[in-house]
């Protein structure tokens, strides 16, 4: 299906059209950049809102499709559209990069022309990276969100900022160059660079894990997976609260995309080779990491350790699809564990945006991250307190939120694949409820911690705003998720028939 | 044979110039220092006169003139075009840093334009002789450029490594052309290469002499291991001298090595493409490595230099058409980004500060966020980070070498590439996250302003529009 105006390009553009303009405005009208900033986020949300109004969920086919040539010489086009799974993520980055915007709204003195700017530009990066259907422009989407992050990171974050954005930036850009030899070497033997030929494209065994691996280092980066997630902890801590929400809300999906997207219909066969290695990855990655999480001081951090494990959840859930399918079981039980996985992906993105805004609530007061300075924040906070047992229960999978409704179909998929799998995964049902409502005991109840504790405000108009409408977020997706898991419904039982058939 | 004024119309763009640089170190003499920016304009303007006539000439055919020692095709008016505007950005650049300074002299100019005469006959050579002529004139200029500052001794000391290790690199590369003169008998490049084809030549002596050709052009490149002069001539020499030498000549270069080996001595591509193989491995790990321990700004993008001279050899070395044009779109691209990225360091200099080392980049966003957005620009498109034109760059000689079934060899480049980006990243770093130690007012004059404006937005340009000028790259060779 063709679009009757380019209402992806416009996604795209408008963002980074604006954050043009922001950037040009300067600092000598701080409020003017805000303005113009916001207006162009909500702009470019309400133009997103046609993707979900105008999509039709009984197809797999791609859908407002726009294709142009863009480097003729090497067939390289400028090709976008969506499916099922990547129309969601996009409404999710637009949804969050408004709040993000109103997040840094008085928070951010110095430079707010270019840290607003920064965050615009990458909005429609980001989108890029979603809607892009030829392997060389996701490719350079997918780089050039690594230049806005790197600025944001660096300029705003905190005191060992400059430590945690080199090693952001050298991490993520040694996992994707890889990724870019194995492109260079699929468009040689499909002779296109479309993202769907390569789908189609028959490989060796011996190729497909190649590019496997390739593409693993790619992603597993960004996700990130254990052992490669070291650079997210110290990204998180140093960042701007902006620059974590997007980075936890959505460049992390990103990478779980890049699997959907690239890995499984690409190289199945070697996903089903490896599909123990992922699947340790991510046990790893729930369980263990669910344990460092529990023993973090700083409240960024348990976040980060988190976010982890959360994302070990969406990595299990697509590749236990192969353990199920083998055992001949019904192809539905593959089918949930992904859509699951998927459910947890925009249900991670919105909870992890809640808790980072709430701990940049307190950071905004305190200046200070450390669990143990404070205590008793729902005597002087109690709206604040309030929204934060709330997202802490979110974090923790309590029914009824949308973080129950991913982990609970995955840990369901789990059981059709291997008991013990599932029994791994269900433990964070109890490390999870561990470290984030301990964290939530000592940093909101008990004594009023200490002087300073004391004296803080509660949250204005403006937080309450953002929190608010998480918060709705969080308790639509929770309680009826039908909608979600309808869009993308064709589109993943087409993916679990694709992976099915072995292209050797 | 006879000569009509109108066979000769092929070399206009060079007889043009020719008489106009005559004729500008002619007006000079009478110039005071009040005046002198008269030179500048003029030279400018000859400049600019070139780039028509080159224009005007240029044809889809390939002319050849001169008793078939001189050619024009397709591929050197590319490449003209190209070393023509991006010396205009090296003159414009070097205009307001040679006054502060109190060296504007109208020599830089006459040198210059005398250095761009000599590349253009390079460029169009069809034969040895013609390219060691090309070669020696804008060698003896690069000589006379480095030591122009006369006061400084770093200055006068890396003319003087530049001349001993040029003369030998000439010699090594002449002794080479008589090598294969001596084989072939022949010295036009046609001829040569008819008679390499057709088997009757002494295979051995072929060899020997292409082996110090090789050397000869890397010399010329700064390919590891004759890579020694590069640091220290870019270091020593003025900013303003070591913006010209570090970007226009490497388009020369490429012309030197695609006349010399592809035209000359195709067919011994199993030979050379070895030899580059070797070359363009070491130049990318050492330039890569060792760029990341400096802290002076010059000789960290001159080790930069080398690094990205080991990606042009990858395109080189494929050995076909597609590789020859990606490793053009890397040379032209590369000298642009280098102009842009030294023009910037001329622009933190003023009176009695000669800005050289990475600390004096320093909080550049507070001091001037246009400036430090330009050479974020320039230093991610040299790192090779999309959207900027430098990832294009090197996603087609990739492409290129992967073409040839070397994927070994795009794995490895790429591998290099990740520590290079570790460099420039920290250069970016120190713009904008380091607070400026140095308050004082970046002042430059408007046409400075314009002309990095146009160099730092053509990055972003170039890289998100390659497809025209890979077009003109493709068109130069028939693709």
């Amino acid at each position: 299906m063709t679009a009757d105006w380019p209402i992806l390009s416009a996604i795209i553009w408008l963002p980074i059209l604006g954050g043009a303009l922001v950037l040009g405005s300067g600092d000598r009208a701080p409020n003017v950049s805000r303005w113009l900033a916001l207006i162009f986020a909500v702009l470019t949300f309400l133009v997103s809102i046609p993707l979900y109004t105008g999509f039709d969920p009984s197809t797999a086919e791609m859908q407002f499709v726009e294709k142009m040539p863009w480097v003729p010489a090497f067939d390289v086009y400028y090709y976008l559209g969506v499916d099922g799974i990547s129309m969601p993520l996009i409404l999710l980055t637009t949804f969050i990069s408004i709040l993000v915007i109103i997040a840094g709204w008085e928070v951010i003195q110095y430079k707010p022309s270019q840290y607003m700017a920064a965050f615009l530009i990458m909005e429609g990066v980001m989108v890029g990276v979603f809607a892009a259907l030829d392997a060389m422009l996701f490719y350079v989407f997918w780089e050039a969100m690594l230049i806005p992050m790197f600025i944001i990171i660096g300029v705003w974050g905190g005191p060992n900022r400059v430590y945690a954005t080199i090693k952001f930036f050298l991490y993520t850009f040694l996992g994707s160059v890889f990724m870019l030899v194995a492109l260079i070497y699929m468009y040689f033997q499909s002779g296109s660079m479309e993202i769907l030929a390569f789908h189609d494209l028959k490989l060796s065994l011996t190729e497909q894990v190649l590019i496997f691996v390739a593409f693993l280092l790619a992603f597993a980066v960004k996700v990130p997976m254990w052992p490669v997630h070291t650079w997210l902890p110290d990204a998180h801590v140093e960042a701007p609260t902006g620059g974590s929400v997007i980075l936890a809300a959505i460049m992390l999906k990103i990478g779980g995309y890049g699997f959907l997207r690239f890995s499984l219909p690409i190289t199945p066969d070697a996903s089903n080779e490896l599909d123990w290695l992922i699947i340790t990855m991510s046990l790893i990655a729930v369980v263990y990491i669910g344990f460092v999480a529990l023993v973090q001081q700083d409240m960024k951090k348990l976040i980060a350790y988190s976010s982890i494990a959360h994302m070990g959840f969406v990595t299990l859930g697509f590749f236990i699809a192969f353990i199920i399918m083998a055992r001949n079981d019904v192809d539905s039980g593959a089918v949930m564990g992904m859509q699951g996985g998927m459910v947890q992906m925009v249900s991670h993105g919105f909870i992890s945006a809640a808790l980072f805004l709430c701990v940049g609530v307190l950071y905004d007061r305190l200046h200070s991250r450390e669990i143990g300075d404070y205590g008793g924040v729902v005597n002087v906070m109690p709206w604040f307190a309030a929204f934060m047992v709330f997202f802490a229960m979110a974090n923790a999978g309590l029914p009824g939120t949308s973080g129950f409704v991913g982990e609970f179909m995955v840990i369901l998929a789990s059981f059709r694949a291997d008991f013990w799998f599932a029994f791994l995964a269900a433990t964070t049902l109890i490390v999870g409820a561990a470290y984030t409502l301990w964290m939530v005991k000592r940093v909101v109840y008990g004594e009023v911690g200490s002087e300073k504790v004391g004296e803080m405000q509660d949250i204005n108009k403006r937080e309450a705003l953002v929190l608010t409408s998480l918060a709705v977020a969080v308790l639509v997706l929770g309680i009826w998720p039908a909608p979600l898991i309808e869009v993308m419904d064709a589109s993943i039982e087409n993916l679990v028939k694709h992976i099915a058939v072995t292209k050797l | 044979m006879e000569y009509s004024l109108a066979s000769m119309q092929p070399a206009l763009p060079e007889i043009f110039l020719l008489s106009a640089t005559c004729l500008i170190l002619v007006i000079d003499l009478f110039l005071s220092d009040r005046t002198r920016l008269v030179t500048y304009g003029l030279s400018l303007a000859a400049l600019i006169g070139t780039i028509a006539l080159v224009q005007y000439v240029s044809a889809p055919t390939r002319e050849i003139l001169f008793d078939g020692s001189f050619v024009r095709d397709p591929m050197s008016d590319v490449l003209k075009t190209g070393l023509l505007l991006i010396t205009l950005f090296a003159f414009v650049y070097a205009k307001d840093y040679l006054r502060e300074l109190g060296i504007l002299r109208g020599e830089y100019y006459v040198l210059g334009l005398f250095a761009v005469l000599g590349m253009m006959v390079m460029i169009s050579a069809n034969n040895f002789l013609t390219v060691y002529l090309g070669l020696e004139l804008l060698a003896l200029c690069l000589y006379a450029l480095v030591a122009f500052n006369r006061d400084s001794t770093k200055g006068a000391e890396a003319a003087m490594k530049y001349f001993v290790l040029g003369a030998l690199a000439s010699g090594m590369l002449l002794y080479g052309i008589s090598m294969v003169y001596g084989a072939t008998g022949e010295l036009n490049f046609p001829e040569v290469a008819a008679v390499i084809a057709g088997g009757q030549a002494d295979q051995t002596v072929l060899v020997f002499g292409l082996v110090f050709i090789v050397i000869g052009v890397s010399f010329k490149f700064g390919a590891v291991p004759f890579h020694m002069w590069v640091p220290d001539v870019y270091h020593g020499a003025p900013t303003a001298v070591t913006l010209f030498l570090g970007s226009a000549p490497k388009i020369a270069a490429f012309a030197l090595a695609m006349r010399l080996l592809v035209d000359g001595m195709g067919s011994l591509l199993v030979q050379w493409q070895d030899m580059l193989i070797i070359l363009a491995v070491l130049s990318m790990a050492l330039g890569n490595l060792v760029a990341i321990a400096q802290t002076n700004l010059k000789r960290m993008l001159a080790y930069s230099t080398i690094s990205h001279v080991g990606f042009i050899f990858l395109g080189l070395l494929a050995g076909t058409d597609k590789g020859y044009s990606a490793a053009m779109f890397y040379a032209i691209t590369y000298a642009l980004t280098a102009a842009g990225g030294f023009g910037v360091i001329t622009m933190l200099s003023r009176k009695g500060f000669d800005a050289e080392n990475i600390d004096d980049l320093k909080g550049l966003n507070d001091r001037s966020a246009w400036l430090a957005f330009m050479m974020m620009l320039i230093l991610f498109s040299m790192a090779g980070v999309p959207p900027t034109v430098g990832f294009f760059a090197k996603l087609f000689v990739l492409e290129a070498v992967v073409s040839i079934d070397m994927v070994w060899l795009a794995a490895v480049a790429v591998f290099f590439s990740i520590i290079g980006a570790f460099y420039y990243i920290r250069a970016v770093k120190v713009m904008y996250f380091d607070k400026p130690v140095d308050d004082a007012p970046l002042v430059s004059s408007m046409d400075t302003q314009v002309a990095m404006s146009i160099n730092g937005l053509a990055m972003l340009g170039f890289g998100l529009f390659p497809a025209a000028l890979l077009g003109v790259c493709r068109a130069a060779f028939g693709l």
